[in-house]
């Protein structure tokens, strides 16, 4: 967890894994999210790990067969960018928990302190595949506060839903949400300059912060320990390594002021989010190992996003990057793979091939890596958790529905059943309980 | 096949495009009128209209042939409520003409003015096959003022230099909360106030002369709003009415019955609970299939298969893409809607020859029938795939630029990319 000075997770998870069963899909296209694509092969799965995958459809005794002919698998779906749970559906006055817009620094909020585990929202995502998401404070700030990473299942708590050991993760805003924000309310930033003096101002702070708690702990802790922050605290858990950054940053310009900005305070972006002229900077952003998380088919709606096109994704892919296809949007994520396949065609058709075995990443193994959760997600390899979709169809059409997701081995949605997964609460006793989704 | 086609479009444009004759030879032709679907078909164009369309064609000697052998011709696809052609960048206000706060001008807004046929999103749809639009105002709501209406819908063509089609395609009104809101904060208020204004619609239709005189008593609306609101009270422009909860559903069917307007709904997220009374009343009914969130207290029982229970039951149904920038996901989101129930030859009317007929423009376009303009699509696969693109658009018979400032962009930074020579 996150080096917080008071040590641990004040929140922890309490995530417990649902029942499973020894299970084999069997006969299915494989898409490992490791570049590998198996035809008719069969995926093992045994105490909510990832047991086994190979080609062929033998089955050792003592396993649940399903049969995956005309099916395919593919990782769990994760979303590197949501706001499910603090911006919950109905989209009410009450539900708003996105922007704590009181102050440019907001370092010191969690998003997990708003996450309404009722929110409609994450069964609609469980439908569509998603088993791992991260939820983000919003774009109204320079630093807006900390991500929580989860796992998509039906609870009544976050910290039942928190994905165990996940790193938090700081948000970042620049260009024009934060300097429209705060030049409305007739303070700073309002402009570009002023974001960028306000993040420098922050990190001078943090950095002295951290090197006054790493000197009273080298010290023996002897004395009165430093006098705790939060926000200081998120901004020295960056500085110590234990909390990633997820920069919502559109332009290529604000781009590398970003990273030389990183560079002056010893930190690392983890990932640029949105970033829809990342594809201007490709190799700066290869070179400097910053995963892009953008969409394919929004651009346009303010300037900032005006130079949005549909192959950014598989133009940092083929220079080597790590590119991913968020959501930002309860709609979105529940289609991010046929996202995912509107920017593979595009790109197919401006002479870019993608395989398919390769563009799942962009949705499963990539988002996984932002999240810092790759070691435990996001690709079919023995002894990773068992977050696996089975798909009617090509994952990457518009006719693919999630038949079975799988969360730690354990179904959380079952599209043959009669309730494949519960509704929210707050649904319960309303119209069109009755339909699938 | 892709070059050839492509090159072909490239010489349409420098070409006497008017005059020429096009024949499109061996698609799957799916014309959308009652030819139905023709396996290996040929589409005879010239002069910028559909000549002919079958099987057994006389092709003239002059015509230039496309290939479409193993492609997929369809109708150039209608976008229905969008802002196409009345807006660049949202938060930019300077470029956004989709609505007004003129304190005089509510239904007599006009979309068909101030159009803009430059306008960078009209590319980037009609690489998604697209060809005409039905540009819808939007209410521009500022304190003190209460509107019911936002205005005219125009409906437009995505080619040329004139891209206006037709002017008063529908009349704008939001009810449901967003109508209660502007009401004074009640759904009662909101019905009381569009009732009394028809009421005086009428009145004013019959009794202008009296009005210049002023002799009447003072109206609710402007003597511009009364003017635009006339052939709405006559049945003869349809009320294009956005409402969801199933309640308020009915209650707009129940006033167009008691008033004899024409109406359309644009929503109608539960519109599945109450689509017998919308069949029976044949009123049509603009949709987005894939918005199945519980965004509001009036959408709880949205879901993806509003659009198939809808169809199910004898309603015409229009499919809406996901706004002005994203509007080329209309035929994704038709896709959608036929992974969840809805009929896919019924998926594809959605965003053809349905949104054509309920906004009036279908003697022009929304399907392949001699006569209509040669507005047309050739695809290299499935139309509603994410897995297909349109090989070549046709609007008038004219082959359009595959290519927008999107595509430029791109081009210009593909050799960027280690081993990308940037073709």
């Amino acid at each position: 967890m996150a080096a917080a000075p008071g040590g641990g997770d004040p929140f922890p998870s309490t995530y417990v894994p649902g029942e499973t069963v020894p299970t084999a899909i069997v006969d299915a296209t494989i898409l490992t999210g490791t570049g590998v694509r198996i035809d008719g092969g069969t995926l093992l799965m045994r105490d909510g790990k990832v047991e086994a995958v190979m080609a062929g459809s033998a089955v050792p005794d003592g396993y649940r067969k399903v049969d995956g002919r005309g099916r395919w698998v593919t990782p769990g779906i994760i979303d590197a960018h949501s706001h499910l749970g603090i911006g919950a559906a109905p989209h009410v006055p009450s539900h708003q928990d996105v922007n704590e817009m009181t102050s440019p620094n907001t370092a010191d909020v969690w998003a997990e302190h708003a996450v309404w585990p009722q929110d409609p929202q994450f069964r609609l995502a469980r439908a569509a595949g998603v088993t791992s998401l991260m939820v983000l404070p919003g774009s109204a700030n320079l630093f807006g506060g900390r991500s929580v990473t989860l796992k998509n299942i039906h609870a009544s708590t976050v910290q039942a839903m928190k994905f165990p050991a996940a790193p938090h993760g700081l948000k970042m805003a620049c260009g024009e949400n934060p300097k429209t924000v705060y030049g409305g309310k007739g303070r700073g930033p309002s402009t570009r300059m002023g974001n960028i003096a306000g993040f420098r101002q922050a990190w001078i702070e943090a950095d002295a912060y951290h090197k006054g708690w790493e000197a009273w702990e080298k010290g023996g802790k002897a004395g009165d320990p430093p006098k705790r922050d939060l926000k200081l605290e998120t901004l020295a858990g960056v500085l110590a390594g234990g909390i990633t950054v997820q920069n919502h940053c559109y332009r290529p310009d604000e781009m590398a002021i970003m990273i030389d900005m990183a560079r002056e305070f010893g930190f690392r972006i983890t990932a640029f989010h949105h970033a829809t002229e990342a594809f201007k900077i490709v190799p700066l952003l290869v070179k400097e190992d910053i995963c892009v998380a953008t969409w394919a088919g929004s651009w346009g709606a303010k300037m900032e996003s005006l130079d949005g096109i549909e192959e950014s994704a598989p133009m940092i892919h083929a220079a080597g990057g790590c590119a991913i296809i968020h959501s930002d949007d309860g709609v979105l994520i529940q289609r991010l793979n046929q996202e995912a396949g509107v920017a593979m065609t595009a790109a197919a058709r401006a002479g870019l091939p993608i395989a398919r075995e390769d563009a799942i990443r962009w949705i499963t193994a990539n988002p996984a890596k932002a999240m810092g959760i790759a070691d435990k997600t996001g690709t079919l390899e023995a002894g990773k958790m068992a977050d696996v979709v089975l798909w009617s169809a090509d994952p990457f059409s518009v006719y693919a529905h999630a038949d079975v997701v799988w969360i730690d081995g354990a179904v959380n949605w079952d599209r043959a059943a009669r309730n494949p997964s519960p509704a929210s609460d707050f649904l319960l006793g309303q119209p069109g309980q009755d339909f699938i989704r | 096949m892709i070059r050839g086609i492509l090159a072909a479009c490239i010489v349409a444009l420098s070409g006497q495009v008017h005059a020429e004759t096009i024949v499109i030879e061996g698609g799957r032709v799916l014309t959308m009128g009652l030819q139905g679907e023709i396996p290996h078909g040929t589409v005879l164009i010239s002069d910028g209209r559909i000549v002919a369309v079958g099987k057994d064609i006389a092709i003239p000697a002059d015509a230039r042939r496309i290939d479409a052998t193993g492609k997929i011709v369809t109708p150039g696809l209608v976008a229905s409520g969008t802002g196409l052609g009345l807006i660049e960048v949202r938060q930019v206000p300077a470029t956004d003409d989709r609505g007004t706060r003129n304190e005089l001008i509510s239904a007599a807004f006009d979309a068909g003015f101030g159009l803009n046929p430059d306008s960078l999103l009209i590319p980037v749809a009609r690489l998604g096959g697209i060809t005409s639009a039905i540009s819808v105002p939007q209410f521009r709501d500022s304190p003190g003022r209460e509107v019911l209406f936002a205005g005219q819908a125009a409906a437009i063509s995505l080619g040329g230099p004139a891209i206006l089609r037709k002017r008063g395609a529908a009349m704008v009104l939001e009810l449901g909360e967003a109508g209660a809101e502007r009401a004074g904060g009640a759904r009662g208020a909101a019905l009381v106030t569009l009732r009394a204004i028809l009421a005086e619609v009428r009145d004013y239709s019959v009794r202008r002369p009296a009005f210049d005189r002023g002799e009447t008593a003072p109206y609710i609306l402007s003597r511009l709003d009364m003017d635009a609101l006339i052939p709405v009270v006559e049945g003869r422009v349809p009320l294009l009415v956005s409402v969801n909860r199933a309640s308020d559903i009915r209650d707009v069917l129940a006033i167009a019955r008691e008033e004899r307007l024409k109406i359309i709904l644009e929503g109608a997220a539960e519109g599945w609970r109450v689509a017998r009374e919308i069949a029976a009343a044949r009123v049509p009914v603009v949709l987005n299939p894939v918005k199945n969130v519980p965004v509001s207290f009036e959408a709880l029982g949205a879901t993806l298969h509003n659009a198939g229970v809808l169809a199910r039951m004898g309603v015409t149904i229009a499919i809406q893409g996901n706004g002005p920038n994203r509007e080329r996901e209309m035929r994704y989101n038709a896709g959608n809607a036929a992974a969840n129930g809805l009929g896919w030859a019924t998926a594809l009317a959605a965003i053809t020859i349905n949104p054509a007929r309920m906004f009036g423009i279908a003697d022009r376009v929304g399907s392949i029938e001699p006569g209509k303009d040669a507005d047309l699509v050739i695809w290299d696969g499935d139309p509603l795939d994410t897995l297909s693109r349109p090989l070549a658009v046709f609007i008038r018979g004219e082959g359009q630029p595959m290519a927008s400032r999107a595509t430029e962009l791109r081009d210009r930074y593909m050799h960027t990319i280690k081993g990308k020579d940037g073709k």
